[in-house]
């Protein structure tokens, strides 16, 4: 059944981008989509096989790699966490493949589509079915290179080609830190197998390793390299410049990819390897800073774009900030439930954009758009749906909310609830940045259904009265995420964060909450070892400050340590009480996101609605604060200025003066004319070839003698 | 059955068939050239496919789990101990393969394409296969020079004969690189053997040099086999030289005669002088992680597609010997894997290049555009050996770059941090050349009436393909194969370099 769920889609891939010629486009499009949505129905079926009965299971395949003890293999682990993860993945996949026959019915290339759509959908299941690193990192790079073909897909268009090659070049930047990572596992635990690796961790605390040049412990650089994958496929800050270009992809991509699915493969790896980052205290810090940072910058920059896409992809960004911040401060559930719900309200969004820019003819730009929910009410309907569910919008206190409401609050509290126990700065930073990015994301978000529905239509008239609802095979999908995206976080609140948590992960994500409140002995052995670890892990936090300084950036990582250390210790622990019921929480917390989603609102109201020459004026004059993000607090001309321009002036010195300059200056270039300098200098000493000849010749009887005599001797 | 000389079988089996050739040149009349060159197209083809059966039976005959020679052959041949001597281990056995499997697209690659002085072409050709088998079958020290050098003499002519506008120059600059090289490593050959008083590589291989010798020794050979790689920076005779070869030329040169080099690492440098290698590995650390980076980023600003991938072979090649001297199983295996891989895939992008060449006579990247409007069986061909190039999982492209740098790695994670950057900066150079070549409009009118690959060429790419991809997936198909000889290597090396049986450690193998 498992095979069936992973090779389906990939036998679908290679259907329709081998046979299409031979099948035609509709048999293609027909096969890779039942492909995928028969793999959805299994993966259902598997999630509730394995996370409600507890049929947990490894399968192995075939082997992949065998050098000593570097040993992979292909294999499928199937436990909680990956059957979630298959799930969103699959549901997401069937959904998109559905409506792309609609969004996608006058393109050329139909097939080769819907085969790239497959075979992302396969390597993101290799992805999160994997036992080890390296099949990990295969899937890891499968989705990437699917969404290069993707984002490129429209081959045409220049624009198109590099983001693509930005989104592959950008995520091989993070794979680097991955690969080191892998590495790095390797020297310390002598295996790349996830079991092999975990069961070692608590007798690795404290082992220090080098890495260039400086001595760090293991886990912590570990877990740092890992993050820096994670930060390259999840977009985080730093390493977000490829996403917003990604928009340049067809719209269901944009859905599945870079909103579901792949884009939350860092937090999927994060928390699967929440072993190592619970004993890893300062990397878990620069998580949950990185991600916090992440929250409140793409939040920002997405209040000032006017590309419906682009506000949507920084909005993802956001997201997945707020994921991670929760997985650096140890609340891994409530990670993995903000991906859950996430999945569905910003397929949601994406699926709802794309509808309106198909009805307006491949417009993008909200200035050209607005009073649309009179022509396509149903649009207006889900996409106000998933706006309520992005922003959590949700009566604090009860069980009342649309799917955010219960996956942001339980990271915001969660948040507010670590830094009141532990006094953890990073914490503290945490929670306010999710609060202050929930306000920016209400705005936003309001900012776009106020936009691209209401007010006055401000594109070519002939558009908009032409303009029309999708097909129905474009509206099922999307009635189905929106059903999704109310109801999915009040279904699951209990399983992913609430009562019913630890049966529900079991052993396939680490909590140090459990040890930390002496439950060990609900939760197995290798939790006694995260006790032992939680208690040293201040004392660590100290050694390690003393072992860093000299390099300014380290001693900063080791400031986050000696706050993460004890946060981490903690963290957990009052994530475990606040699911349980919330008793931490004080009620102005409660209260906050629900206050602050209103203020984003009624500013967004105030704004677009009542006074929108107010923006408009901003726009134009291009303040400087305006200006900042509208260019995206300038990150694409920085990098272009360091990297790009640096990596062409440094080839270019490579090579003509390197190369050709010194290296064949000096070598046979300067060989040759040395020597027809001193030829042509002996020839005015002697003149004709027979000299030339009898030097030769002479040489080489010396060389045969010499030889000979050599050898005799 | 073992008795039979399968080895010198393989080796000289294309030489008979240049001989073949030439006679039939010698009896034709003059009015028959047409049906001369179409025969002799035909005679090579034959010959290097029995070449490659002949290979295969070498392999089925080939037990991988021994270490040591296999399939040995001895006869007298100059006295003093320097024999004919024959034989295979595990980290030779592919190589054979490798050349074997690459000669026949090469013939067929050149069917149409080469129009001038066929038979000759085509002798130069064989009998390059049988010096590049030789290299590889040779169990004698000066056999393995005789086919090392003589390997230099067809080459030569391929490139200065056949080869582009420019080719004097390239092939006389390759032939005075490898050839400076050669005369030092032949220095510390005679050296060797009034030490050793034998030329019997296995002999050798447990003859044990002075400490300081072997550094020089060390060094002689390292000059030959640098350049060969090539090695930064003794590197700029290989651009050139690729850019005017012909194009199957190239693929034997990437595919093959690179690997000599490598190969020659593993067999003299690494068993032979493991002091030497000890002592050197820094300096072949650094120059391989700066050929890594540095040739990356040059090939990043080629306008020539040939001679961007010429480039991207020494920044690959660079993967290679850092794998070989981290002197581990994962480097090892790594390394060797590296090079069977790079054979494949670089050869393809060579055949690739070579497509597009034959069609429109230029190799300038701005000349191109848009192919994929016009040839998009082409453009998805060249798409998958481009991210073999990149290093992608699932290709075997990726298996070889990973694995050398986790056995770098485990020697200072300076090696695999600095290798890494290839990685990133392979995908740029890559992707880039891509896009301008085969994605975008067609803006230029010339490319409007291109035709797709053809029968013939689709039939030099199927084998590159599932190779690539086969061992990409199932990479134990030559791991199992190079294994019990790499891991009799490390521990061979391992053991020269322990201090004292004393102070003995049993060894961790990670």
């Amino acid at each position: 059944m498992y095979a069936i769920i992973v090779f389906g889609p990939l036998l679908g891939a290679a259907i329709a981008g081998l046979l299409q010629r031979y099948i035609g486009d509709r048999a293609a499009m027909w096969i890779t989509t039942l492909l995928v949505c028969l793999s959805a129905g299994l993966s259902l079926y598997a999630f509730y096989d394995v996370a409600f009965v507890g049929n947990e299971l490894t399968i192995e395949i075939a082997r992949w790699f065998d050098i000593g003890a570097f040993q992979t293999s292909w294999s499928m682990r199937i436990d909680t966490l990956s059957a979630v993860m298959l799930v969103v993945v699959t549901f997401v996949s069937s959904l998109v493949h559905i409506y792309s026959f609609g969004y996608m019915s006058h393109d050329p290339h139909r097939a080769r589509f819907f085969s790239y759509l497959s075979l992302f959908t396969f390597a993101m299941l290799m992805l999160v079915t994997a036992n080890d690193f390296m099949q990990l990192f295969f899937g890891w790079e499968g989705v990437g290179l699917a969404s290069y073909l993707l984002i490129g897909f429209w081959y045409k268009k220049p624009t198109a080609n590099s983001a693509a090659i930005k989104a592959f070049v950008t995520n091989r930047v993070g794979d680097f830190g991955f690969a080191l990572g892998i590495m790095a596992i390797f020297l310390i635990f002598g295996t790349i197998q996830f079991d092999g690796v975990f069961a070692q961790v608590a007798a690795m605390q404290g082992q220090a390793t080098e890495f260039l040049g400086m001595r760090f412990y293991a886990l912590e650089i570990i877990a740092f390299l890992l993050f820096i994958g994670a930060m390259g496929k999840s977009a985080q800050f730093f390493l977000h410049v490829w996403l917003p270009d990604a928009m340049e992809g067809p719209t269901p991509v944009s859905a599945l990819i870079h909103a579901a699915t792949m884009v939350t493969a860092g937090v999927f790896l994060v928390v699967r390897c929440s072993p190592i980052f619970e004993a890893a205290p300062v990397a878990s810090a620069i998580v949950a800073v990185i991600g916090a940072i992440t929250a409140f910058f793409a939040a920002t920059i997405g209040m000032a774009q006017n590309d419906i896409k682009r506000v949507v992809a920084y909005s993802t960004c956001s997201q997945l900030g707020y994921m991670f911040f929760a997985a650096g401060l140890g609340l891994y559930g409530a990670a993995m439930f903000h991906l859950f719900t996430h999945a569905f309200f910003k397929a949601l969004l994406f699926l709802g954009s794309g509808s309106v820019i198909h009805a307006l003819h491949d417009e993008q730009d909200m200035r050209k758009m607005g009073g649309m929910w009179k022509v396509i009410p149903w649009t207006y309907a889900v996409m106000l749906i998933g706006t309520l569910a992005l922003t959590g919008v949700g009566i604090p206190g009860t069980k009342l909310g649309f799917a955010g409401f219960f996956s942001k609050d339980a990271i915001i509290e969660g948040a507010f609830a670590v830094a009141a126990d532990t006094g953890s700065q990073v914490a503290t930073l945490a929670f306010w940045a999710g609060v202050v990015a929930a306000l920016l994301t209400s705005f936003y978000s309001w900012r776009l259904i106020f936009m691209t529905f209401h007010g006055k239509h401000r594109g070519p008239q002939e558009h908009f009265e032409k303009a029309h609802e999708s097909p129905p095979v474009m509206m099922g999908p999307l009635l189905i995420l929106a059903v999704g995206a109310v109801f999915a976080g009040a279904l699951f609140y209990s399983p992913f964060v609430g009562d019913a948590k630890d049966g529900f992960w079991r052993e396939s994500v680490t909590f140090a909450s459990a040890a930390t409140h002496g439950e060990e002995a609900e939760h197995g052995e290798e939790l006694h070892a995260e006790a032992g670890h939680s208690d040293e892990a201040s004392e660590t936090a100290e050694n390690v400050t003393g072992q860093l300084t000299g390099d300014e950036a380290d001693t900063e990582a080791a400031e986050a340590h000696a706050e993460g250390g004890e946060g981490a210790a903690h963290a957990a622990s009052e994530e475990h009480g606040e699911e349980h019921g919330g008793h931490h929480v004080p009620t102005w917390v409660l209260w906050t996101p629900f206050v602050v989603t209103l203020l984003g609102f009624l500013g967004a109201v105030f704004f677009y609605l009542m006074r929108p020459g107010i923006p408009r004026r901003i726009g134009e004059s291009g303040g400087p604060l305006h200006s900042f993000l509208y260019n995206k607090w300038f990150f694409d001309e920085l990098y272009n200025a360091t990297f790009v321009r640096g990596a062409r002036g440094l080839g270019d010195l490579f090579w003509k003066v390197g190369d050709v300059r010194i290296v064949d200056g000096l070598g046979p270039n300067g060989v040759a004319r040395a020597v027809r300098s001193g030829a042509s200098r002996l020839s005015r000493l002697q003149t004709g070839y027979l000299y030339h000849y009898a030097l030769v010749m002479l040489i080489a009887v010396v060389a045969i003698a010499g030889a000979l005599i050599v050898l005799k001797g | 059955m073992s008795d039979f000389p399968i080895l010198s079988l393989t080796t000289f089996l294309p030489t008979i068939g240049a001989l073949l050739i030439l006679v039939l040149k010698a009896m034709a009349r003059p009015e028959d050239g047409e049906v001369v060159d179409r025969n002799s197209r035909w005679v090579a083809l034959w010959f290097t496919l029995g070449a490659l059966a002949s290979s295969l039976v070498v392999l089925s005959w080939f037990d991988p789990s021994l270490a040591g020679f296999q399939l040995t052959e001895e006869a007298n041949w100059l006295g003093l101990d320097i024999s004919y001597r024959m034989g295979v281990d595990g980290i030779s056995v592919l190589f054979v393969l490798l050349t074997t499997f690459l000669m026949p697209i090469c013939i067929i690659a050149g069917w149409r394409s080469i129009n001038t002085r066929i038979t000759e072409y085509l002798a130069s050709f064989l009998v390059l296969e049988t010096m590049m088998i030789g290299v590889f079958t040779a169990k004698d020290l000066i056999l393995f020079y005789f086919f090392f050098e003589a390997g230099l003499i067809p080459m030569f002519l391929l490139i200065g004969i056949w080869g582009g506008a420019n080719r004097v120059y390239a092939s006389y600059k390759f032939f005075l690189y490898t050839l400076l090289g050669s005369l030092l490593m032949l220095v510390a050959i005679i050296y060797m053997y009034l030490q050793a008083g034998t030329t019997d590589i296995a002999i050798l291989m447990d003859y044990r040099f002075d400490p300081g010798v072997q550094k020089w020794l060390w060094l002689a050979f390292f000059a030959s086999f640098a350049v060969k790689m090539p090695m930064w920076p003794v590197h700029t005779w290989l651009p050139d030289a690729h850019v005017q070869a012909p194009t199957a030329g190239s693929v034997i040169l990437a595919g093959v005669l690179l690997k000599m080099g490598g190969y020659g690492f593993l067999r003299f440098s690494l068993p032979m002088f493991p002091f030497g290698s000890e002592y050197f590995a820094p300096l072949v650390f650094a120059l391989s992680v700066i050929a890594i980076i540095y040739t990356s980023l040059v090939a990043f600003r080629q306008t020539d597609i040939k001679k961007l991938v010429a480039y991207s072979s020494v920044a690959h090649m660079g993967f290679v010997t850092l794998g070989i001297f981290a002197a581990n199983a994962q480097g090892l295996q790594g390394a060797i894997f590296q090079m069977i891989s790079h054979g494949v895939i670089s050869g393809a992008l060579f055949l690739a290049v070579g497509v597009i060449y034959d069609r429109m006579h230029t190799r300038e990247i701005a000349f191109y555009g848009g192919l994929v409007h016009r040839m998009p069986v082409y453009a998805a061909i060249f798409l998958l050996f481009a991210l073999g190039n990149v290093g992608l999982p699932g290709t075997s492209g990726f298996v070889g770059e990973i694995l050398t740098m986790v056995g770098g790695y485990l020697v200072n994670p300076w090696i695999a941090f600095g290798a890494a950057f290839g990685v990133i900066l392979s995908a740029v150079y890559m992707l880039n050349v891509y896009r301008n070549v085969v994605f975008g409009e067609i803006v230029n009118s010339k490319l409007e009436n291109i035709t797709d690959v053809n029968r013939r060429e689709l039939i030099t790419f199927i084998p590159l393909i599932i190779a690539t991809l086969a061992l990409g997936v199932f990479p134990s198909l030559v791991t199992d194969i190079t294994e019990t000889s790499v891991m009799d290597l490390v521990a061979h090396y391992e053991e020269a370099l322990a201090p004292a049986p004393e102070t003995l450690e049993i060894p961790l193998e990670p």
